[in-house]
C-alpha cells in the first residue's frame, strides 16, 4: 500500500493508505482523531470539514493520498495546548451554538475559514458561507450569533427568526 | 468504496501516460466523481489525479486577450478574478465554499452534468476547450447528457473565454443540491449575442437561437417578450415539469439580460 505523509495540527503524520482511503478515514481511523465527523458521506452536510493548506474542504470527498505534503488542521488543532478553547469554540459555548454537537466540528472549521477571509462578516454573509454545513438542531440562529461574537461584533441586533 | 488504484502524477505528460492503459479515468477536484464512485455509478479500475499538476492550474490573459483558465483551477480562484465578472459570479455560486475550494472547471466541463453551471458559461461565451491533443470549440464540445467530444484518455488542460462587452448568469437554484434548476448565461460580443441554457434540456446545455437573434437586435429584456420554448424535451422531475422549466428559461433569460445591464 502506498504511504502518505502530511502535517496534521502541526505534527507530522504518515500512514499506509489505499487509493480509495478518504481523508476523513485517514484522520479518524489511522490517526485516531475522531473529532472530525462523518454525517452524510455525500459532501452535503459539512460535518467533516477540515482545513487543507488553509482552505475548508469536505474530508469525506477527498482522497487521503491527495493530501500528500499538505498542512491539515482538524477540530483537535483549534484549542490551545493547555485546553483553552479557540475563540470560535468559546463563542459557540457562550451563545449555545450547539445542541447535539454532531455538526459542530464542521461548523467551527467553516467559521474559522470564513473569518480568515472575512474578519467581520455580516449576518447574511455568515448564513451564505454556511450553505454547506447542515445543523438539524439549532435552526442556525445561535451558530450565526456565535460567529458574530467570535469576530468581535455585536450580536444583540440579530433578531430571532 | 470499492478498491481501485490511484495515481497522482506531477506532470501532464505523466498523466497522459497513466491514462493510456484503459480502465483509467482522470480525477480532478472529485466533488462529483467521488460521490459517484461511492454510489457505484462509476467503477474505473484506476484513477489518475490531476490535482498535483501545477501546469494545469492558474488564470491568465492570453495573447488574444482571452481569459485562459487552467483546467484544474478550483472555482474559488475563478470567483476571485476580475477580468470576467460574470464568470466570477457564476463560479462564486457553485455548490458551497468547501466544494468551491476543491471542484475544478475542467472537472465540471468533462462531466457535463445537464444542470451544472460551467457548461452554460463555456457555451455562452463561445469558449475554446483546450486538451492535451487539440482545441475544441464549445459549440462542438457538448454532445449530450454527461457526454462530450472528449476521447478516451484525453485531458482538458485549459479553457479560453473571449471576454464579452457585457454578460450575466442568472441561476434559479435547486436549494438542496445547489445545482441550477435552470441557469441562463447571456453574453454580448461585437459579433453577436450568445444565450446558453443549463438545467433545462434533457440533452444538456444548449443555445437558445431565437433569444440570441432578438437580443442582437435589441439587448433588452423587453426584446424577449413573446418568445417561448417548448416543454417537450425539457427535464421533468419532482422539482418541476418540462413546461415549468421552459417557462423558467424565459424568466431567467430576462433576468440575465437585466443583470448584464
Amino acid at each position: 500500500m502506498p504511504k502518505v505523509s502530511m502535517t496534521v495540527n502541526g505534527k507530522s503524520a504518515s500512514g499506509d493508505v489505499e487509493g480509495r482511503t478518504l481523508l476523513v478515514e485517514f484522520i479518524r481511523e489511522t490517526l485516531g482523531l475522531t473529532g472530525t465527523h462523518v454525517g452524510c458521506d455525500t459532501s452535503q452536510c459539512g460535518a467533516c470539514v477540515v482545513h487543507v493548506d488553509g482552505q475548508a474542504v469536505k474530508s469525506c470527498t477527498m482522497f487521503a493520498a491527495e493530501a500528500e505534503g499538505a498542512e491539515v488542521t482538524t477540530i483537535e488543532g483549534m484549542a490551545g495546548a493547555d485546553g483553552t478553547l479557540h475563540p470560535i469554540q468559546q463563542a459557540f459555548q457562550d451563545h449555545h451554538g450547539l445542541q447535539c454537537g454532531y455538526c459542530t466540528p464542521g461548523m467551527v472549521m467553516s467559521a474559522a475559514a470564513l473569518l480568515a477571509d472575512n474578519p467581520k462578516p455580516g449576518e447574511a454573509e455568515i448564513r451564505d458561507y454556511l450553505e454547506g454545513n447542515i445543523c438539524r438542531c439549532t435552526g442556525y440562529h445561535n451558530i450565526v450569533k456565535a460567529i458574530m461574537a467570535a469576530s468581535g461584533q455585536d450580536v444583540g441586533r440579530i433578531a430571532a427568526e | 468504496m470499492y478498491a481501485f488504484e490511484l495515481e497522482r502524477p506531477s506532470t501532464l505528460a505523466d498523466a497522459v501516460a497513466a491514462l493510456s492503459g484503459g480502465e483509467a479515468q482522470p480525477l480532478s477536484g472529485g466533488q462529483t466523481l467521488i460521490p459517484t464512485l461511492k454510489q457505484r455509478l462509476a467503477s474505473p479500475g484506476k484513477l489518475v489525479s490531476l490535482t498535483g499538476i501545477k501546469e494545469l492550474r492558474g488564470i491568465r490573459l492570453d495573447d488574444a486577450g482571452q481569459l485562459a483558465v487552467g483546467a484544474a483551477t478550483p472555482h474559488v480562484q475563478v470567483a476571485a478574478q476580475d477580468h470576467y465578472p460574470a464568470l466570477a459570479h457564476l463560479a462564486a455560486n457553485i455548490g458551497d465554499p468547501a466544494v468551491r475550494n476543491r471542484g475544478t472547471i475542467g472537472g465540471s466541463l468533462a462531466n457535463n452534468d445537464p444542470s451544472a453551471c460551467y457548461p452554460a458559461a463555456a457555451l455562452g461565451s463561445g469558449a475554446t476547450i483546450v486538451t492535451n491533443t487539440r482545441e475544441i470549440k464549445a459549440d462542438d464540445y457538448f454532445t449530450g447528457l454527461f457526454d462530450t467530444a472528449l476521447e478516451e484518455g484525453e485531458i482538458i488542460t485549459e479553457v479560453r473565454f473571449p471576454v464579452p462587452r457585457r454578460a450575466a448568469y442568472a441561476k434559479f437554484e435547486q436549494p438542496a443540491s445547489r445545482f441550477a434548476l435552470v441557469g441562463v448565461f447571456v453574453a454580448q460580443y461585437a459579433q453577436g449575442v450568445r444565450v446558453a441554457v443549463t438545467g433545462a434540456s434533457e440533452g444538456g446545455v444548449f443555445r437558445w437561437a431565437e433569444a440570441e437573434k432578438a437580443l442582437a437586435a435589441d439587448f433588452s429584456a423587453d426584446a424577449l417578450s413573446g418568445l417561448a420554448l417548448d416543454g417537450a424535451g425539457m427535464i421533468a422531475d419532482l422539482h418541476g415539469s418540462g413546461a415549468y422549466r421552459a417557462h423558467l428559461t424565459g424568466v431567467m433569460t430576462r433576468r440575465a439580460v437585466a443583470a448584464a445591464g
